[in-house]
């Protein structure tokens, strides 16, 4: 067994979280840019130029990207033969406290969605864990904002809807969120599962690089195709109008029911921020 | 050119913009999203005194990250618009000219603007890191207890806006992608 202590782990959120939110990172970097070379309407440049602009200041001043510094999600590893000498939720809940208080970043968490006090440091993270053999623990902090998970839907479709339904169900979501979400969007789906699968899927497929595609050519496609539909809307950056609507488009998809055929799209907005450590 | 807006707002101000103008906004703004909300619009409804000055006042809807040791603010860009749209109308009718924010409106508060003269301007959102250098001095004036949701007296420079919707109802998020899907 190899052993990590929790000070490991808490130090590790920690610095994650405070690097997550100031740095953008590099694949989305260079899908804005590529994003403002294709754009003809001069207003959707602009907006996108001061995209960039904002993502530089945030880089050369290690201040936050958006003030919306999120919810802490925090997928987490576990190789088989990794031995944590303490309590490891706490250890993370710990450097998500640490973090967000010494990296000045907002704490955006009410203790109950009804009652609504502010916990004051930005707990619970959301924290997901997958167990795998080997003796590596990974660690990925992907601060979320709501403008854009508010805008997220899921449903469960028939099987017949099929194909079609999937592809009109993504050009549906994109329609409702229209400007909330601060496009260009990235657009996070997961098909198939269970209800609460969808939906983690459509998470995890937010972390996934721009520039990497679904291993399996007939999904890489419909991230392709979806992509070039999402983009003929006009929606573009801000919603202002333009052909910049959406960066990318990943897809997840897993075994499902033979009654059903779930599907969630998850809407991630041009801060699309995740940062992760292997210890 | 952008148009030089200097706070306060009037009505006769707000209604000369239209929709789809660029402006740069200098002055007093304050800031104030949900839980301020909430509670500004319960003082309304109970005939209280508001802790702000809502005649002629442009409200930012933002929470600020924390201002690190010498600056004025920490991360400032707007938040989405919508959830504000239950109170928006109250506020305007209590003098609100303007409003600073990002995606959709309902029919009630474009309907508040048209009937009082208030616009509803964007800014744009997830560029909370550039924004913040037009802000130069915020300070707490009410709610302290909401961390980054309280109401907060902002001075800005030339904080870069443009007019979404107009005290008329027209709609740049209408307007600019219909031009946009027209020529393509």
């Amino acid at each position: 067994m190899r052993q990590i202590t929790p000070q490991e782990i808490t130090q590790t959120v920690k610095k994650l979280c405070i690097e997550a939110n100031c740095f953008l990172p590099e694949d989305m970097k260079s899908r804005i840019q590529s994003s403002l070379q294709e754009e003809t309407w001069p207003q959707a440049k602009e907006i996108l130029e001061r995209i960039v602009e904002n993502y530089q200041i945030a880089d050369a001043t290690a201040r936050p990207i958006c003030q919306d510094t999120g919810m802490a999600c925090v997928f987490v590893t576990i190789g088989q033969e990794v031995y944590v000498s303490g309590n490891l939720s706490e250890a993370i809940h710990e450097g998500v406290r640490q973090g967000y208080g010494e990296g000045y970043l907002r704490k955006s968490v009410v203790r109950d969605p009804l009652d609504r006090v502010n916990t004051g440091d930005n707990t619970p993270a959301m924290i997901y864990y997958d167990i795998v053999p080997g003796d590596k623990l990974e660690i990925t902090v992907a601060p979320k904002g709501f403008g854009s998970e508010n805008m997220s839907q899921i449903k469960m479709l028939k099987p017949s809807d099929g194909l079609q339904g999937v592809k009109d169900f993504i050009l549906k979501v994109v329609e409702d969120a229209g400007p909330n979400p601060c496009p260009p969007i990235v657009v996070g789906v997961g098909v198939g599962g269970t209800f609460d699968k969808a939906a983690f899927m459509a998470k995890k497929a937010l972390l996934r690089s721009a520039d990497e595609r679904n291993p399996e050519p007939f999904w890489a496609e419909l991230e392709v195709e979806m992509l070039e539909k999402i983009n003929e809307l006009g929606i573009g950056p801000q919603g202002f109008g333009g052909k910049t609507t959406a960066l990318c488009v990943n897809i997840e998809k897993c075994p499902t029911h033979i009654a059903g055929l779930p599907i969630a799209v998850n809407i991630n907005c041009h801060v699309t921020r995740h940062k992760t450590e292997v210890l | 050119m952008p148009i030089s807006i200097t706070t306060p707002l009037t009505r006769e101000k707000a209604r000369q913009l239209k929709s789809g103008d660029s402006c740069l906004i200098s002055g007093v703004i304050y800031t104030a999203r949900d839980a301020a909300h909430k509670r500004l619009c319960e003082l309304v409804e109970q005939g209280k005194p508001l802790p702000l000055d809502v005649k002629d006042s442009i409200i930012y809807f933002v929470g600020p990250t924390p201002a690190r040791p010498g600056e004025a603010i920490g991360s400032a860009g707007p938040t989405t618009s919508y959830r504000m749209d239950a109170y928006s109308p109250i506020m305007i009718a209590q003098g609100q000219t303007g409003m600073i924010g990002k995606g959709k409106r309902n029919d009630a508060v474009i309907a508040a603007m048209k009937e009082h003269g208030a616009v509803y301007f964007g800014a744009i959102g997830g560029c909370g890191a550039l924004l913040s250098k037009c802000i130069k001095k915020a300070e707490v004036i009410a709610y302290d207890d909401l961390g980054a949701e309280a109401i907060r007296r902002l001075e800005v420079e030339d904080f870069p806006v443009v007019v979404i919707i107009d005290s008329q109802g027209n709609n740049l998020y209408e307007t600019g992608r219909a031009a946009y899907l027209k020529q393509k």
